[in-house]
């Protein structure tokens, strides 16, 4: 018998191999979290038309340079700026015999301030020098403001929330179900039409 | 006798260590499928600001773009005045276009017109930087933009 069985690989060493490569991995792994604030660009037009809005219905919001903010003529701390962007929002000035009136605004109706949600219109003026924290954190304020009313009128009509419902969508929740899809991605229309994201950013100052 | 006093001396059993290298390797194959390598090296400071009122990257449709001051050993060369980087290099404002347009050439075919650009700016940025980029980002007529964020809020601090 010339024929000899091989002889067996030890295997002993694998567990360190495979824990070598394992530390490899584990070091190089970045799990990606990105996450952030979308936002459409105005497409560009060749010539600009002027377009007419009231002074009451326009919230202006200013940054200079310092990051200090003014709001409708007045400074501002950044803590209050989403308790006014939604007392703006959700004024609904007009009186309730006019058909643009609002019906689901909860707020003072004040006829010196927006006429209704759909009319109302938040412009965010920012100095070159402004810093982008600055620039982010006042962008967060006024998308908040949005989301809150957003969230108070999706609770009402449909018991739950719009951001919450907004995040599930995005996550692919409802993909085996393209009836359900569809139908919450109607109600999220609808809530977006109540409160139209209306956020118009002049060109920066030039200095 | 002896029968029973002999059994009684023994020591713990040793523990098999024969199913760890399964393990180990149940293990690795996890960490093997959700790395992603860095596909691009940071020449720029990155520290993102803050905010909460987020939405999810969808990473297959999005193109990158760095901005901030040249990172701690590029900034000899480079001075500190705030730079945009895409890939893997500095860019101008001025080549701003080629270099996205050859980016959006590198998604998926049917993604390529749902392009969506993802910001990646330091907090200490001036925003003048931002808006030479949204600038140029209108004239390509890519118009989703995302400003990437760190959770948390900036009221906190």
């Amino acid at each position: 018998m010339a024929r000899r069985s091989t002889p067996e690989v030890n295997a002993g060493s694998m567990a360190d191999i495979a824990f070598l490569l394992l530390i490899f991995f584990l070091v190089t792994t970045t799990i990606e979290k990105d996450k952030g604030i979308a936002r459409n660009l105005p497409p560009k037009v060749e010539q600009k038309e002027d377009i007419n809005i009231k002074k009451k219905n326009l919230f202006e919001v200013l940054v200079n340079k310092d990051d200090q903010l003014l709001v409708e003529e007045a400074p501002m701390k950044l803590k209050d700026l989403r308790q006014a962007a939604i007392d703006f929002l959700d004024n609904g000035g007009f009186p309730s015999s006019d058909p643009g009136y609002c019906s689901y605004c909860k707020g003072k109706r004040d006829p010196n301030s927006s006429d209704n949600p759909e009319k109302a219109i938040i412009s965010v003026k920012s100095d070159r020098l402004t810093s982008y924290k600055m620039y982010i954190a006042v962008q967060n304020e006024l998308v908040g403001a949005y989301n809150f009313l957003r969230n108070r009128e999706s609770q009402r009509l449909y018991g739950w929330k719009y951001t919450d419902m907004k995040k599930q969508l995005d996550e692919g929740a409802f993909k085996n179900t393209p009836v359900k899809e569809e139908k919450v991605k109607e109600k999220l229309k609808k809530i977006q039409e109540m409160f139209p994201l209306k956020l118009s950013e002049a060109e920066t100052k030039k200095n | 006798m002896a029968k029973f006093t002999k059994k009684k001396g023994g020591e713990l059993p040793a523990i098999s260590t024969a199913s760890l290298p399964d393990i180990v390797f149940m293990l690795l194959f996890f960490f093997m499928v959700v790395t992603v390598l860095r596909d691009s090296n940071l020449l720029v400071e990155n520290t993102l600001p803050k905010a909460d009122q987020v939405e999810k990257l969808r990473k297959d449709r999005s193109v990158f773009i760095f901005a901030g001051k040249p990172s701690d050993r590029y900034q000899k060369k480079y001075g500190t005045e705030a730079k945009i980087q895409i890939g893997d290099k500095y860019t101008d404002v001025s080549s701003l276009r080629s270099a996205l347009t050859e980016l959006r050439g590198k998604l998926r075919p049917e993604l390529q017109d749902k392009v969506m650009v993802a910001l990646k700016v330091d907090e200490n940025t001036n925003t003048g930087v931002v808006s030479d980029i949204k600038e140029e980002l209108r004239e390509l007529n890519m118009l989703k933009i995302i400003y990437i964020t760190t959770p948390g809020n900036q009221l906190d601090n």
